[in-house]
């Protein structure tokens, strides 16, 4: 239910406002919460830090825009391949790094690792367009994923959002959830219980790909062109953690809540310092240091609290 | 193609640049072999002390390994302060939030830099940046030379400092049992931040052996950073001892992969192998298995 509420609320943000700008910082935030939720889900619920997202979201951003291109297919078929092959991406990144038990700092460096790989790799291959990049031609046609305004566009992510926000949701009620969870907090203890803590975090780490695939699609649609640097770049894998932990880890509204506060910040750094590079990532790091030592429940740990307090205080009044 | 004329220099030349990533892995493995975390602003700080070196010649007119002597205590305070009052504090005990901790200071150092001294790329120039002096069939440059051998001297100081001094052995009794060691009122949290720094004085006493033959940029950190990593999971995580051979090994691989297949594919070789080497010997391949 508050879901939907918010979603809806959300909705209606392009009725108020036709300004491009608005829109414009309204997508990528909102593109950020999908890809921010896609790591939650793994590192959130299921305890597993993730240093390369990129890898996902790259891998969906590069498949859509080289299956038009080279292939001809059609821009909505070549969004659903791209998320699959995200998903397929992370179940076997997943598989190989959870077989060979890796956990904590070695699953972070390795999902660094496998993100730089493509990173290089993709910058010396033809088909990726190498160093120049893969360019989307346009062709504004609603049958070709593109539109003349951005409303559409904004529509279109925000339902993405709410997608990943029912499914967040939904795992979270369900037993797979539960699972997840319990491996989080203590892996041998699940292990011990008869949990497969090998498949559910392999299902975890598909779900949190195919998420963040989706954005990485998206993006490729929205800019109509893609690079190594914006695909595997280490960027969307800092702001991918930073969204949740942010917002509040392992909830289901933190990534959204992170995003908005994340882009938030970034436009302000970008106003006071006349768009100088650096800046804003020297606020986003410093952010992520100050939240993990001050409020390690993100944002929504302090609504928490703030709400226990306001309870207290009303209790004291009425007695 | 196969010849020891081209050969033995190669494996040389490998040996030296082995050397340099020796250090770094050094400090990396240090770290890791006491706090049990991987340190993600390890290539952040060889950046910062790169800067820091080229600034002293550029300003100061202070010739880089003149400065390492001065460089090496101030990154040891660095390092020391960095973990004794950020990344201790806000780890509350977690090493999942040490990770986070370290790599938000990664992005803020090189941000930082970034927007300071913006993306050039600087350089140095020394007169005997170019000297060479011929070992049989090879030139050897001179630079990497000194480096090789500052290398092997920082080691074996090292060595000494934990096999003899009574903090090195406070070190070993907190990197083998945390808890025992508190027990025995070794302040844990001191020998945490000495650990953190003397890992972080690697970095600088490195960065002024690189920057007479190197560029620095706010990224040039991460390239030897990632380098590093490799070595430390090759070498076993925590080994001193594996950090110097993986270094030395990784550094000659390069060599002979650039010279027969090429720059770009030597860069990925190097990833490839470190994959490989995580998935099937997570402990190392000179480590035993766990």
């Amino acid at each position: 239910m508050p879901i939907l509420a918010v979603v809806g609320l959300l909705a209606a943000v392009p009725l108020i406002t036709s300004s491009n700008v608005t829109l414009n910082f309204m997508v990528m935030a909102l593109l950020i919460a999908l890809v921010g939720q896609g790591w939650n889900l793994l590192g959130g619920f299921g305890g597993q830090y993730s240093f390369g997202h990129a890898a996902f979201f790259g891998t969906g951003a590069y498949v859509t825009a080289i299956l038009q291109m080279r292939y001809g297919v059609n821009a909505w078929l070549g969004f659903v391949i791209g998320v699959a092959a995200g998903a397929l991406f992370g179940a076997i990144t997943g598989l190989l790094s959870f077989r060979s038990g890796l956990k904590g700092s070695y699953f972070a460096l390795i999902t660094l690792a496998f993100a730089e790989v493509l990173r290089i790799v993709a910058s010396v291959t033809p088909i990726t367009g190498a160093g120049v990049g893969t360019l989307v031609i346009l062709d504004l046609r609603p049958e070709a994923f593109q539109f003349q305004s951005r409303a559409p566009f904004y529509w279109i992510i925000l339902a993405l959002v709410g997608v990943s926000l029912v499914l967040t949701r939904m795992i979270e009620h369900s037993r797979f959830g539960a699972y997840l969870v319990a491996v989080r907090e203590n892996e041998d203890a699940a292990r011990a219980l008869g949990v497969d803590a090998t498949m559910i975090k392999l299902g975890a780490m598909t779900v949190s790909a195919a998420m963040t695939a989706a954005g990485g699609c998206f993006y490729t649609q929205y800019f109509l062109f893609i690079d190594a640097n914006i695909a595997y770049g280490p960027w969307i894998s800092i702001e991918a953690l930073l969204a949740p932990i942010i917002g509040g880890i392992g909830t289901v509204f933190g990534p959204l809540l992170g995003a908005l506060l994340v882009k938030t910040l970034g436009e302000l750094a970008k106003l006071v310092t006349g768009g100088a590079p650096g800046l804003d990532l020297v606020i986003y790091g410093g952010v992520l240091v100050a939240v993990v030592a001050f409020a390690p429940r993100g944002m929504a740990g302090i609504f928490v609290d703030l709400r226990r307090l306001l309870r207290k205080a009303q209790e004291r009044g009425d007695g | 193609m196969w010849s020891p004329v081209i050969l033995v220099p190669a494996i040389l030349n490998g040996l030296m640049t082995g050397a340099v990533y020796a250090l770094i892995a050094l400090g990396l493995t240090l770290i890791y072999g006491v706090l049990h975390i991987i340190n993600f602003a390890h290539g952040a700080l060889l950046t910062a002390a790169m800067f820091a070196a080229f600034f002293a010649h550029q300003w100061l007119g202070i010739d880089p390994y003149l400065a390492a002597v001065g460089l090496t205590p101030l990154f040891f305070l660095l390092g020391y302060g960095l973990q004794r009052f950020v990344i201790g504090p806000a780890a509350h005990g977690e090493d999942r939030n040490i990770l986070l901790v370290t790599l938000g200071l990664a992005v803020v150092t090189e941000n930082a830099l970034l927007y300071v001294f913006r993306a050039d790329t600087r350089t140095i120039n020394l007169p005997y940046a170019f000297d060479t002096i011929e070992i049989g069939t090879a030139f050897l440059a001179v630079p990497r030379v000194i480096a090789f051998a500052v290398v092997i001297a920082v080691a074996l100081a090292l060595w000494l400092i934990m096999r003899f001094t009574d903090t090195g052995k406070a070190i070993r009794a907190v990197a083998k049992e945390k808890f025992g060691a508190e027990l025995c009122g070794i302040d844990v949290a001191h020998i945490y931040a000495v650990t953190f720094g003397l890992g972080t004085a690697c970095l600088a006493i490195a960065a002024c052996l690189l920057l007479p033959t190197y560029y620095v940029n706010p990224t040039a950190g991460n390239a030897f950073v990632l380098i590093a990593f490799t070595i430390v999971v090759l070498g076993g995580m925590g080994s001193v001892s594996g950090a110097l051979a993986g270094g030395l090994f990784v550094g000659v691989v390069e060599s002979l992969s650039g010279l027969y297949l090429g720059e770009s594919l030597g860069q990925i070789g190097i990833f490839v192998m470190f994959i490989l080497v995580l998935l099937f010997r997570p402990s190392g391949l000179f480590g035993e298995r766990t």
